[in-house]
């Protein structure tokens, strides 16, 4: 069984199980290593990649469910304020063992996307659901805050 | 790259210390400006080789210099610190250094704190680095200024080195250390080389960005999860349900049935679906059906372990620190104080489940793992699968945390993951080894549950004068290498934090019962710290109250002989405002200091607790002496992590047993820390001249028991037992 959908801007058609979670059709058909598995059950967030725009957890997807859509992992984004997340999470060195971060960059992006001054109540919201063992937590905030600063400038 | 890096966020040295004074604070505003390409920080790509005057430093005609870690970068920054200690020596430019991981090999690269072992732990990697790879560096340094010296024909005095370039200012020549490698490669090491004075520091002690952070943004960092070898297969391992049990048969028809699944091979640890996919494997575990032999298990509950150790607490047990007589001084008391506190099992749950590559042929074991413990891993790996040790190679990857976790004298996931690669035939094919989450939280080395009884005996002039403390719970050396350090029944790891209490007391008593049960345990970030800190910090606090004394001035005044501790203490309690008067209803200030690993951190907490017992912790202070810093941010991100780390574990974290099966499986009911949850942090680091000691772990002691003070201040109770209690409505 093979599925279509458009990855990173590119027509791509993955040949595999139509059950097959998206996280491992991504990592394991597609051979996009940025994006990580981390619990299985959309409990943390690893796994985060955008779906038509919006934050998803790719660990609980099936593969047929993006059928048509549009699906951008850490490997393919783009948007200004991808960038500007990405140049903040340097510029404040938020990473320390670093895995669960294109997760945390993914969610963050798409927070920025929708909303150019997020307060912190917004990141809670939308942050809280990516875990962060070494507790980056702070400099996440900061960086999303400083991301959305730049971007404004 | 000629834009000096650092331009923008290093002061001058000058205006460091006079910004400074005794204290660097770290703040979230200072920026970095990432002017290298992610290339730096690659973990197993080789550079160039062209001058290697040591072990740890490969100089390439490229310029490019790579320095070998032999210490697993897991998150704590050891990569960056290792860099910038040789690197300050060398006087190399911070842009061209890029950073490699170490093979297995003992001889090269034990751990100097551990004595002959390779491996990372005990927040050792910077004590370990300061004086072995300052010489590196500084040897490299002297054969590049005598290469240099030969070639232009002057004396070496005449020479200065600055940012990888050698100068001789009277004839304004200048090489790279690339132009010099080939040169410098033909010249003998030097035996003896003067280090720097601290002073003349252009890296140590500045805000350097870590090697790691470009890769670990835009997802190009390689993890264990990340290796793809060809023809590589993925296994899944089903292991008991209870702790101690064994496979007693199992039918593999249904597993087979699943496209994708290739083979399903029963090991010592249980039975492994080998698969083309993850998905296959994970099906195929599934429909696996494996019949367990439980009559060696562990069908207890924890309630009913915890009651063992209750009762064990009132018998005699070892002595780990006698000082005076505390039981006859606590008898005599004018008011005496008692409590108890009870602690979970803990699951380190690094956010990368535990994996690791194996290639195994009948003469060769090759391993890709974020590998802690090398030289042990590679002894246990040889030891499965049958080989001499110098057959098995180690790649050591990036870790996606770790906590301990990877650091196991069992090596157990490279052990099983070796054990499927023969059990599959040995035949070359690389087979990845993938833990779900579900196996990381069921999967035991758990940290071990304690129970603590301590009393306390005060003067009439309410001085406390006596201190008797029994600690209750497993071994984490005994049953393994680590077990000759079990002395008198004493388990260092067991007591450290109580036993090594700083506060002067002429009557202490500390005794410690080990216990004996099939759940493997195992070292947590900052070990007995974890635990022996929570008690001793909250208790010191009740016998503060008891003798209608300020809690930090308590402390205080019984840390006169400890200076390096009660000057933490003063930090954070003058940056926390302690003395500023109570907070409004409703909030707390509390306050905790601990030394660990030879560092000394205290943090101030400050939280609000609503009527429904809600906690939500504001603000934490945090102070911390690891000796003279080598990064700054560096360490200001462990403190903040380590206060995150902790606070999750105490709020939140617990694995139980029922009748012997693990209750939780994966982050909904085994409860970490969240971003709504973290508190604000502010980290204080003391300038030192001694010398620098490990951050990764200390942050985690002191903020359990300084937000369960703060929570007695707020509220008027006190936790004694871990987690935290649910609020009583949600």
């Amino acid at each position: 069984m093979s599925t279509s959908f458009v990855l990173n801007g590119a027509p791509t058609t993955l040949d595999a199980d139509p059950a097959m979670p998206l996280l491992w059709a991504i990592r394991e058909v597609a051979r996009l290593p940025g994006t990580k598995f981390g619990c299985g059950m959309a409990l943390c967030g690893a796994c985060t990649v955008h779906v038509n725009g919006a934050a998803v957890r790719s660990c609980v997807m099936p593969l047929s469910t993006v059928a048509g859509k549009q699906v951008t992992t850490i490997e393919g984004l783009q948007s200004k304020p991808a960038k500007a997340v990405q140049a903040a999470w340097i510029q404040l060195q938020v990473p320390q063992c670093g895995y669960c971060q294109s997760g945390q960059v993914m969610s963050a992006t798409a927070l920025l996307e929708n909303n150019a001054a997020p307060t912190d109540a917004d990141i809670d919201a939308a942050m809280s659901g990516n875990i962060c063992r070494c507790a980056t937590y702070s400099r996440i905030r900061a960086a999303i805050h400083a991301a959305a600063q730049s971007i404004k400038a | 790259m000629t834009r000096p890096l650092l331009a923008r966020v290093r002061p001058t040295r000058r205006e460091f210390l006079k910004t400074a004074g005794s204290v660097t604070t770290v703040a979230l505003t200072i920026g970095f400006e990432w002017l290298g390409p992610s290339r730096r920080a690659a973990a197993v790509v080789a550079g160039p080789s062209v001058f290697a005057p040591n072990a740890f430093l490969r100089i390439g005609a490229d310029n490019s210099v790579t320095i070998i870690a032999k210490h697993v970068e897991m998150g704590q920054g050891a990569y960056t610190g290792i860099a910038t200690v040789l690197a300050e020596e060398l006087d190399a430019d911070w842009a061209q250094v890029r950073v490699e991981s170490a093979p297995a090999n003992a001889k090269l690269y034990a751990n100097l704190v551990f004595g002959t072992m390779q491996g990372t732990g005990g927040s050792s990697a910077m004590a370990n680095s300061w004086m072995q790879l300052r010489e590196a560096g500084a040897k490299g340094r002297a054969m590049l200024l005598s290469a240099a010296s030969q070639e232009w024909k002057v004396p070496v005095t005449e020479l200065s080195v600055d940012k990888g370039v050698i100068s001789h200012p009277a004839s304004k020549r200048q090489a790279t250390f690339g132009a010099l490698a080939i040169k410098a490669a033909a010249l003998p090491v030097p035996d003896k080389v003067t280090l720097k004075d601290p002073k003349d520091f252009k890296l140590i002690g500045h805000q350097l960005p870590r090697v790691d952070v470009p890769a670990k943004v835009d997802g190009t960092a390689q993890f264990t999860l990340d290796v793809a070898l060809p023809g590589m297969l993925v296994a899944l391992l089903k292991r008991p349900p209870l702790f101690g049990a064994t496979v007693k048969s199992f039918d593999a028809t249904a597993a087979s049935a699943v496209p994708g699944v290739v083979k399903v091979v029963q090991v010592p640890h249980g039975v492994a679906v080998v698969a083309m996919s993850f998905w296959a494997a994970k099906q195929g575990r599934e429909a696996l059906a494996v019949e367990w032999d439980e009559t060696q298990a562990e069908k207890r509950s924890t309630s009913q372990i915890m009651d063992e150790y209750r009762h064990l607490a009132e018998q005699p047990a070892a002595s780990a620190r006698k000082v005076g007589d505390a039981a006859p001084a606590i008898k005599n008391a004018a008011h005496t104080v008692s409590a108890s506190y009870e602690f979970p099992y803990l699951a380190h749950a690094p956010m990368e489940p535990l994996d690791a590559v194996v290639k195994l042929t009948a003469s060769s074991c090759e391993i890709w793992a974020g590998d802690q413990f090398q030289t042990m891993d590679q002894a246990n790996a040889a030891k499965t699968a049958g080989l001499d040790p110098l057959k098995v190679s180690i790649h050591t990857l990036y870790a996606g945390g770790s906590f301990g976790r990877r650091a196991n004298v069992w090596s157990d996931y490279i052990v099983e993951a070796v054990s499927i690669a023969k059990a599959y035939g040995a035949d070359g094919t690389p087979i990845k080894l993938q833990w779900t989450r579900e196996d990381d939280i069921q999967g035991g080395l758990y940290r071990p549950m304690y129970f603590h009884k301590i009393e306390a005996g005060l003067n009439e002039k309410k001085e406390l004068v006596a201190w008797r403390q029994v600690i209750v719970g497993q071994s984490i050396m005994a049953g393994g290498p680590f077990e000759v350090m079990v002395k008198n029944g004493i388990d260092p790891t067991s007591v450290e934090g109580a036993a090594t209490m700083a506060y002067d007391i002429p009557n202490i008593d500390v005794e410690l019962a080990t216990t004996k049960n099939p759940v493997p345990v195992l070292w947590w970030r900052v070990v007995g710290s974890s635990h022996t800190t929570f008690a001793v910090e909250t208790f010191i606090d009740e016998v503060a109250h008891a003798a209608g004394k300020d809690p930090f001035a308590f402390r205080r005044d019984l840390l006169k002989a400890e200076p390096r501790m009660k000057a933490v203490l003063e930090l954070a309690a003058e940056q926390a405002g302690w003395s500023s008067g109570p907070l409004p209803k409703g909030k707390g200030r509390g306050i905790a200091v601990a030394e660990a690993f030879k560092t000394y951190v205290a943090q101030v907490a400050e939280v609000t607790v609503d009527d429904a017992g809600r906690v939500t912790v504001d603000r934490v202070v945090c102070a911390v002496d690891c000796g003279i810093p080598i990064n700054p941010d560096v360490i200001a991100a462990q403190m903040e992590g380590g206060i995150g780390f902790g606070l999750g574990a105490v709020m939140f974290s617990a694995i139980t047993l029922k009748n012997g099966r693990v209750e939780q499986d994966n982050f909904n009911n085994f409860r970490v820390l969240r971003i709504n949850e973290m508190p604000k942090v502010e980290v204080h680091i003391v300038q030192s001249s001694e010398a620098p000691t490990g951050v990764g772990e200390p942050g985690v002691a002191p903020i359990g028991p300084a937000v369960a003070n703060a929570i007695f201040a707020a509220t008027g109770t006190r936790i004694h037992i871990l987690p935290f209690p649910k609020p009583s409505k949600t």
